[in-house]
């Protein structure tokens, strides 16, 4: 049977088709709630095997990208999440759905979401909103959604505050340790970006795109693979028809149907 | 703790704590590009008021949880002192720092602050009653005197529009709930002469001319009644410029030079039906499913879906508020596709600015500077489209001194609904729901504002007509109507636009009737008279016409999605627009009189030859000595030619994964693409669309007629050049025009009108939809008239079959041969090399636009078809070098072009022709090429090479030979290598 994934809408959402088709080629149902259905019909979230935070501007940004949107997951569904999250299942949040998941503090959960955060997603270092492809190199194996790919991804970032700061070296040290760090900013041909723009197009921590919890089950990364699943989106399929991000989503769906 | 039982009002001051915080190093240099060098640091706080009983606790946790995030920022709370007193700024220290506080003015729409407001809420904290935000900015540098002080709060931090500032604290300004108030005003116009009718016209802004007022004055008469404030002010906007388009439906007698040959008729008993539409009937294309009958004109797509344009201005409001005006605009645009019940799926915007080096000292009074004007449009652009999440994928940015204090921004979307989807049939008895924002004062009067010239003290009076708009407001409405529409809920469905509730539900009711209740619609605050809550212009609401047995679902629909309706009353079969507030009857108007009542204008117009025919050239023996690679470089450094990169950067041109030409593209996805390509997801086939666009108000001040055919000719080109299917190209006109009571500016718009008929019928390519924006005029605190270039921005929307027929401009493979094909005439008329040579400049005629054009393109496209062609980019501004060197750019390969022993480097090089491209052909496809376009005007021109360099020889002599990174600092950084830009 195939996995049927939860895609969260909040007002403001706005790439939950993208991910929704991207789930579709990988094999997964997907079906898109607004929270506030969610609330109201106490729909309980165990039956999905899914759940996704998708790109948008929920809430409009106001008060900080993906800010209140945290405050609506750690509020009304905090029960729902940490089910989620602490049954192992994959969860996914790309771009406003990263924020969100940083400002809530289920990422990168190093520590109970009581305590003081320690990374947030603020102002691109260039202070300018972004829309340009780039060049992932997946790294963690503990990470589901990336363990095991091989090739780089190349697909579109959009955003005005997805530079990865932490609150300490401490704190990136850890991640390290922890093989929390999922996917970097890389020239096409892997090597590193060095913080260098635009190559990391906001200013990034360690040219970080995307990090998972200790488990490795929940994924938070700023740019799109779910708008890179078909070779016409590529401005480089030609000469780089191995790029895409659908392998990220196919491992993500192919460990939900495992469990 | 408590202040006054309960109104205590918190102040919240966040800080970065990062050393180099981006905001404030942008503060920063945006004051020094004012010259403003004595300042030489800015930080940028963010301010927020809190009013309610809160206590510290609270306030804490508000600061805490809310307002300020702990790894970046630090945030400070003070406890204001009631009641809020204004700061005398005497007062103030005058040390090397100085602080200015900016906030917004009550009523103008604050997103952040509602949002405070709910999350708080959410929190615990109930006793919260309203919030508003505000910015702190510390300066520091020598000689911050108040005069330096007033000038950068004025020219850079605040927008008096909608801000007050301060130079010290400032004091909060909370809505004030004013007195709640049903007054209607009677309009006595019985019994006044003509000079009394202007004076009430005049007073009321209302733009009716004298004619219109006797019209308005016979019907009292034969109501035997006066009208109300509301009714008048009804009429006034369903008979605006902008809402009824009465200069394109008037009669124009025209005269014209008698040594002109060309011909013109000499009368038009309705110039649009006669040029523009005329052309669209003699077309007659079937794909065409209507044309400027709805919000947006719509075709054929791919079978199953049909695909609907419009493409709108919101000039005025851009020029006092560069951000709410743009903001506004791109969020106007997206209902009128909303209002054909299709999905947005892309943007364009396309720009017209003053000179961004403008010196402070030639900026006319009451005038923001065009750079402000030029960053705050882009930064409403980008935060409508991108929150919207549809992607802005075409456009185009103009800088010319005509634009300096009426800027032209242009905004279109496009959707996608499945075939036939569209209702159209209002029921007597169904119910008028509006969906959407509340109404406030936003937008009064704009109907009729952007009909009238602007002066100086325009931004003052019309205050009121700033409109801010809440995308993710709009955002939802776009998600509740698809289902909606899905599901059958609504009859009929318009956009609340110009004229707000008046304009929308005037026009639904317009062929049975209907009534409306005020007292039903959702307020943003108390104290709108009636007049002032139908014609209000508060964005984000859509009209429908529900039946009743709908109205449950519908609301459990928006319930869902958090989307506000109202049902504020009932159509009806009456005839008779009626309008309730209470009890009384504050609008009853006849439906016939309403919307045909409108007294036909008649113009004059006069048609001015030009001074040089079109293709009249002049020997080039003055210029054989022209510095050819400087030249180019500067070209390339050109504004209107350089790159646009930064601009498109801030766009999300990818959400929505159709993307597949994007705005940038080649080696470094660096390159200026002639177009955009979508292949919308949810269509099941290969079917693509290209966007494209023309547009030259250089050749407009110079020859409108020939201006016309010109840009219809780029767009179109454009198109093809992106692999569109040339008898599948539709267009949209939208022309900014000067004030048409002035002879020669209406001789401009017959002339540019004419040519619309002539080259549409010629392209056979229809008209689907179209806008006008008139008196684009300022008349400047010098009391002259400043007006704008005759401007007609010309976009086309063009299909194929399969997407992998999409074509890029980038070179690609080293050893291809180049082609220059197309009717090659250059010339020298309003061409950039003129405009680089301002003190020299070639006076000859515009290019011509040769007749073969479109047959040419035709074979063009059988040879895409083919796959003969890798690369393909159109002559356009500053003619084949630029166009040779932006491909040997976007592919990161060199070229080698070869002209010939009988042509003039200069003219070829630089000199601008219609009809034209360079063509990429790998020479395995050579003989298939050529021997498929065999019939038409092709040239082997060259080679693409593995070097990098772009070489160019005359008569076997090199002539020009420049490195791509030399090209590339000119066009991407405007740095030319050895001289100025």
């Amino acid at each position: 049977m195939k996995p049927n994934a939860l895609i969260l809408f909040a007002p403001g959402t706005n790439r939950d088709g993208d991910v929704a088709q991207a789930l579709a080629l990988a094999g997964a149902e997907s079906q898109t709630l607004p929270l506030k259905t969610l609330r109201e019909t106490k729909t309980n979230w165990s039956k999905y095997q899914m759940l996704v935070v998708p790109g948008g501007f929920s809430y409009a940004d106001a008060l900080g990208a993906g800010k209140l949107l945290a405050l609506d997951l750690s509020h009304y569904f905090l029960d729902q999440v940490q089910a989620f999250v602490s049954a192992g299942k994959p969860v996914i949040g790309i771009c406003n759905g990263f924020q969100a998941l940083v400002k809530s503090g289920i990422l990168p959960g190093n520590n109970a979401l009581t305590e003081t955060r320690t990374a947030t997603l603020t102002y691109n270092h260039e202070n300018h909103f972004e829309c340009r492809w780039v060049s992932l190199k997946p790294v963690s194996q503990t990470c589901l959604w990336t363990k095991g790919l091989s090739e780089i991804i190349d697909c579109p970032v959009a955003h005005g505050e997805g530079n990865f700061t932490l609150s300490s070296l401490e704190n990136a040290k850890l991640l390290t340790k922890n093989d929390q760090i999922a996917l970097v900013y890389t020239h096409p041909d892997g090597q590193t970006a060095n913080g260098v723009y635009p190559i990391n197009p906001n200013g990034s921590v360690m040219d970080i795109a995307g990090i998972c919890n200790p488990q490795g089950n929940v994924l938070g990364l700023m740019p799109h693979p779910e708008d890179h699943i078909l070779s016409f989106q590529s401005p480089d399929r030609v000469h780089r028809p191995n790029a895409s991000g659908l392998p990220l989503f196919i491992n993500g769906v192919r460990y939900a149907s495992e469990q | 703790m408590k202040v006054n039982g309960s109104a205590a009002v918190y102040r919240f001051i966040v800080k970065p704590t990062t050393a180099n915080d981006p905001r404030s190093l942008g503060y920063l240099a945006d004051a020094h590009s004012l010259s403003l060098n004595q300042i030489t640091q800015i930080q940028c706080h963010d301010l927020y008021f809190v009013r309610g009983g809160l206590d510290k606790p609270e306030a804490e946790k508000l600061a805490a949880q809310l307002l300020h995030d702990p790894i970046t920022q630090s945030v400070e709370i003070n406890l204001l002192e009631l009641p809020l007193k204004v700061q005398n700024p005497n007062q103030i220290d005058h040390s090397a720092s100085r602080t200015i506080e900016v906030a917004l003015r009550p009523g103008v729409t604050d997103p952040v602050a509602e949002q405070i407001v709910r999350a708080a809420h959410l929190l615990g904290i109930t006793s919260i009653e309203s919030a508003c935000t505000g910015l702190r900015f510390i300066l520091s540098g020598t000689d911050l005197t108040d005069e330096l002080l007033n000038l950068a709060a004025k020219r850079l931090l605040s927008n008096a529009v909608i801000q007050t500032y301060s130079l010290g604290e400032i004091t909060p300004a909370f809505s004030t709930s004013a007195q709640s108030h049903d007054l209607v005003e009677t309009i006595i116009l019985r019994g006044l002469d003509d000079a009394g009718l202007l004076a009430v016209s005049s007073a009321r802004r209302a733009a009716l001319n004298l004619a219109e007022m006797h019209t308005i004055q016979d019907y009292c008469e034969r109501e035997n009644r006066d009208l109300t404030d509301i009714e008048f002010e009804m009429l006034a906007q369903t008979w605006s410029e902008h809402c009824v388009h009465k200069t394109f439906k008037s009669q124009v007698s025209v005269k014209r030079d008698k040594t002109d040959s060309r011909s013109f008729p000499s009368h038009y008993s309705h110039l649009f039906n006669q040029t523009i539409r005329a052309a669209t009937k003699q077309v007659n294309a079937d794909w065409v499913l209507s044309a400027f009958t709805e919000n947006a004109g719509i075709v054929e797509f791919d079978g199953k879906h049909e695909l609907s344009f419009k493409v709108e201005t919101h000039n005025h409001p851009s020029a006092i508020e560069p951000f709410g005006g743009a903001n506004t605009g791109i969020g106007g645009v997206i209902r009128d596709v909303i209002g054909v019940s299709a999905k947005p799926i892309a943007s364009t915007d396309v720009l017209c600015f003053g000179p961004a080096n403008l010196p402070l000292t030639d900026l006319p009074e009451g005038v923001l500077h065009p750079r402000r004007i030029a960053s705050g449009v882009v930064a409403g652009i980008q935060d409508y489209g991108n929150k919207m999440g549809i992607p802005t994928v075409n456009g185009a940015i103009w800088y010319d001194p005509g634009y300096v204090a009426n800027p032209l921004v242009f905004c279109g979307s496009v959707g996608l609904a499945p075939k036939g989807s569209n209702p159209h049939a209002t029921t007597p008895g169904d119910h008028i729901i509006v969906l959407g924002g509340r109404t406030g004062r936003d937008g009064l009067r704009g109907a009729t504002f952007s009909s009238m010239t602007m002066d100086a003290q325009t931004g003052e009076v019309s205050g009121a007509s700033v409109q801010i708009g809440a995308p993710v407001v709009e955002k939802g409405l776009v998600d509740v109507l698809m289902l909606a529409r899905d599901r059958g809920l609504y009859n009929a469905i318009t956009d609340c636009g110009a004229g707000g509730l008046s304009s929308a539900v005037g026009e639904m009711a317009s062929e049975r009737g209907g009534d409306v209740q005020l007292k039903k619609v959702l307020l943003k605050y108390p104290g709108l008279a009636p007049w002032e809550i139908w014609l209000s212009e508060a964005q984000e609401r859509m009209v429908i016409a529900v039946p009743k047995r709908h109205l449950n679902a519908l609301s459990e629909l928006c319930s869902q999605y958090e989307v506000e309706m109202t049902d504020i009353g009932n159509f009806t079969d009456t005839d008779r627009m009626r309008v309730f507030h209470g009890a009384s009857l504050v609008l009853d108007l006849d439906n016939d009189f309403l919307h045909h009542g409108i007294p036909q204008r008649h113009y004059s117009a006069k048609i001015n030859k030009p001074r040089f025919e079109p293709g009249q050239t002049v020997c080039l023996e003055a210029q054989v000595s022209v510095d050819l690679g400087g030249t180019l470089l500067n070209l390339l450094a050109h504004p209107n030619i350089a790159s646009k990169e930064r601009t498109i950067r801030d766009y999300d041109h990818e959400v929505q994964g159709g993307t597949v030409v994007k705005p940038l593209c080649g080696l470094q996805h660096d390159g200026p693409s002639d177009g955009s390509v979508i292949k919308p997801l949810a269509s099941q086939t290969n079917h693509a669309f290209v966007l494209s666009n023309g547009l030259n108000p250089e050749y407009g001040k110079l020859d409108p007629y020939q201006m016309t055919w010109l840009v219809i000719d780029e767009a179109f080109r454009n198109a093809v050049a992106c692999g569109a299917d040339p008898s599948r190209i539709a267009i949209l006109d939208n022309f900014c025009w000067g004030d048409p009571t002035r002879p020669e500016i209406m001789g401009d718009l017959v002339q540019s009108a004419q040519a619309c008929l002539e080259a549409a019928v010629h392209y056979v390519t229809p008209f689907i939809s179209g806008k006008d924006s008139f008196n684009n005029e300022y008349l400047g605190s010098d009391g002259k008239v400043h007006a704008i270039p005759p401007t007609l921005l010309i976009s086309a929307l063009g299909l194929m079959p399969d997407w992998q027929q999409s074509l890029t401009m980038d070179f690609k493979h080293p050893g291809s041969l180049i082609y220059l094909i197309g009717e090659f005439a250059p010339a020298f008329g309003g061409s950039h090399y003129n405009l680089i040579n301002p003190t020299n400049p070639i006076e000859e005629g515009l290019p011509v636009c040769s007749k073969s054009n479109p047959r040419l393109y035709m074979a063009l496209y059988k040879a895409v078809q083919e796959k003969l062609v890798a690369a393909c980019h159109d002559l356009s501004e500053g003619g084949l070098a630029v166009t040779a060197a932006e491909m040997c750019m976007a592919g990161r390969l060199g070229a080698q072009l070869h002209l010939r022993t009988n042509e003039e480097p200069l003219r070829s090089l630089f000199g601008e022709t219609s009809g034209c491209f360079l063509v990429e052909v790998t020479a395995d496809s050579q003989f298939e090429f050529e021997d498929l376009m065999s019939n038409y005007a092709i040239r082997l021109i060259g080679k693409v090479e593995d070097h990098q360099n772009l070489q160019i020889t005359h008569a076997k002599r090199p002539i020009l030979n420049t490195p791509i990174t030399d090209l590339l600092s000119a066009w991407k950084d405007r740095k030319v290598a050895g001289g100025q830009s």
